[in-house]
């Protein structure tokens, strides 16, 4: 039986400072591979400083078909935000 | 009764998802889509990587030949973007839940399609220009509104392309600048390949709109902005100027510049040839389609191995965790 | 040391690297991957990138008004100081990465000593070029692992390759007269000092992969002294083609 090389995930942080950002994906055997993989396929224009790499399978995704309940009760909870709350125009400091 | 209610909703379900991308908002892979949306961007999006990876050979050609140092650094340079680019749209048609094995083998097996133009020869340095010049020129007029494209995967891609590309059209016109201020050999040289790539330039940018079968909802999806005669108009219009500057002659006897609409008029492209060329009697299909098959099959050993070593691995650290 | 001495040194130094850089660039778009073929592609640049910086420092010690092209286009075969074992052909992917690993060690250990070199060139060059050749050296030899150690086949193939391509890992340890005269001056490398650390390291490597040391005694030699294998003249007639058919031309 034939295994191909799995899939990965490539995050990459620019900068220091920066959070790693989701740049692609590519295939390697194994993990060390993946990270060299993603150094010579994504950063060939010193786009990076660090990168993960994570085995596309080990990713737990939600689902889109939940994404109302998932992410619409946040929707009228304004209280969460400043403008929420009123204050005379003239208060300095808030 | 059950039948109908599954196609009203069914029915819903698309103009849900066809609102949403009227209103600009993406389509991500997990999303819900109609079959034709997802069968219709494996197709185009594979074909896109096809033309990335079979565009490499016949520039590949020439990096061993190159005819100065800096010279065969930047070649060697795009051509492994080429690479890359590939990858990237293998990897985004890949969230459509197809395997990139899947997708050489329908290219390997002669069902998929790939960029026509990549079926001529190059045949002198000057070609190296030209292909850079015209041909990354057409596919940067083809590439850049696809950064805005429905598909996530897609669009992201495509910004990640066009960023990288940019260089590309540059170092193509550099060598043909190089040329036509060199020696009557190199003008010549540079002419000749101006002659043997302009029309297979144009033809790149797809049959006529008459003669083209998905326009209409490619344009829904926004997986076109404008319609392939709008493309070669644009490109015709940006590249004769450029062909003045170098003091090459396009080779067209109908070519001019018309007052009245701002822009050239251009001679009958031979569609015979482009459809011969697209049915595989180009010159270089056979070729081109055998290196690639070539490189995977000869590759198998060597992804196998690496294969079994990381399951020895993974097995060792197994082991030794009891 | 006069200064065709220095000039010679460097030949024997950067000439691996474009022969080499060639050799890679013949694979871009032919690897097992694309990313394989990528990874490859890069070290091919860097290597061609060395060579950029040794040769133009040549055309500046030259006496006559030349370019790194034409020191690196411009000269006949014996005149090409690379060692034997750069100009191997692409084989299989086990000669590629055999051929890889074997001169990236050697590469490696070279560099690191140059780097302490009186001369300030040597100095910015090798420490540029550390960088990338330790992760050409990481590259192969993990690729060496893989090879030996995962498949009956690939174990095969990478014995078969080491074993071919052994009887040029001597020849690394020559030193010419130029060499010497170069490395008594400070400027140079005694490569002698680091034989036996290379082969311990390689050695150590193989043993990891499950691979056999082959048992040779004797060894092939020349490409220092500019005679080479069969091979370099074709290499050369591709990579010149362009020089020689169209002389003294702008590209």
């Amino acid at each position: 039986m034939k295994k191909n090389w799995p899939l990965w995930e490539v995050f990459v942080r620019s900068k220091n400072g920066l959070e790693h950002r989701h740049f692609g994906s590519l295939h390697a055997p194994d993990a060390d591979m993946a990270l060299k993989n993603a150094r010579d396929v994504y950063t060939r224009r010193s786009e990076g400083v660090s990168i993960w790499v994570v085995e596309s399978k080990n990713i737990k995704a939600s689902n889109p078909d939940e994404n109302g309940e998932m992410f619409e009760p946040a929707a009228d909870k304004a209280y969460r935000h400043p403008t929420f709350y009123e204050l005379p125009d003239d208060i300095e400091h808030m | 009764m059950e039948n109908m209610k599954e196609k009203e909703q069914m029915k819903s379900l698309e103009d849900i998802f066809e609102a949403k991308i009227a209103r600009d908002e993406k389509i991500e892979p997990k999303d819900w889509m109609p079959e034709k949306y997802r069968k219709t961007h494996i197709r185009q999006i594979s074909q896109h990587a096809h033309s990335e990876i079979v565009g490499m050979l016949p520039e590949g050609n020439w990096i061993t030949r190159a005819p100065s140092l800096r010279r065969k650094v930047a070649l060697l340079a795009k051509v492994q973007d080429e690479a890359g680019h590939g990858l990237y749209l293998y990897s985004a048609c890949e969230t459509l839940g197809i395997s990139r094995e899947e997708l050489y083998h329908q290219l390997h097996s002669g069902k998929a399609k790939y960029s026509s133009i990549f079926n001529y020869p190059t045949l002198t340095w000057a070609d190296i220009g030209a292909i850079g010049w015209l041909v990354d020129g057409a596919a940067i007029i083809n590439q850049v509104p696809l950064c805005s494209t429905s598909f996530g995967p897609y669009a992201r891609a495509m910004v990640r392309v066009c960023k990288e590309e940019s260089f590309h059209q540059r170092q193509g016109y550099e060598i043909m600048m190089t040329l036509c201020n060199g020696t009557q050999e190199q003008k010549d040289m540079a002419q000749d390949a101006l002659n043997r790539w302009w029309w297979p330039s144009l033809m790149m940018l797809g049959p006529t709109d008459d003669e083209s079968t998905h326009t209409e909802q490619s344009m829904k999806w926004k997986l076109k902005r404008k319609t392939n005669d709008e493309l070669r108009q644009q490109f015709i219009d940006q590249t004769v100027p450029q062909a003045d500057i170098l003091g090459l002659k396009v080779p067209d006897e109908d070519l001019k510049y018309n007052n009245e609409t701002g822009h050239y008029d251009f001679g009958e492209i031979d569609w015979e040839e482009f459809w011969q060329v697209v049915k595989g009697h180009g010159m270089c299909n056979k070729e081109r389609i055998s290196a690639r098959k070539n490189a995977w099959d000869k590759g198998e050993w060597v992804r196998d191995a690496a294969i079994a070593y990381a399951d020895k691995q993974t097995e060792k650290e197994v082991k030794e965790a009891v | 040391m006069t200064n065709e001495n220095l000039i010679q040194y460097i030949y024997g130094i950067a000439d691996n690297s474009l022969i080499l850089g060639q050799r890679i660039s013949e694979l871009c778009g032919h690897g097992p991957t694309l990313e394989t073929d990528i990874a490859m592609t890069n070290m091919a640049l860097d290597l061609l990138g060395q060579t950029r910086s040794y040769y133009q420092y040549v055309a500046e010690l030259s006496s006559k008004d030349i370019t790194e092209d034409d020191v690196a286009f411009l000269r006949t075969e014996r005149e090409y100081k690379n060692v034997l074992l750069v100009e191997q052909p692409n084989t299989d992917f086990a000669y590629i990465i055999v051929r890889q690993y074997f001169f990236d060690v050697f590469h490696f250990m070279l560099l690191k000593e140059l780097e302490n070199s009186k001369n300030v060139n040597f100095q910015a060059i090798a420490k540029k070029s550390l960088k990338e050749v330790s992760y050409h050296k990481r590259f192969s030899g993990d690729w060496l692992k893989r090879l030996g150690d995962g498949t009956e086949e690939s174990k095969q193939k990478a014995q078969k390759a080491v074993d071919d391509l052994w009887v040029y890992t001597d020849e690394l340890f020559h030193m010419t007269d130029h060499d010497k005269k170069v490395a008594e001056a400070g400027y140079g490398v005694d490569v002698t000092i680091f034989k036996t650390a290379y082969y311990e390291t390689i050695t150590a490597l193989l043993k990891e992969a499950t691979l056999n040391i082959p048992d040779v005694k004797y060894f092939q030699k020349g490409g220092k002294n500019g005679i080479h294998t069969e091979h370099m003249g074709f290499i050369l007639s591709d990579m010149q083609y362009m020089q020689r058919t169209y002389p003294d031309m702008k590209w």
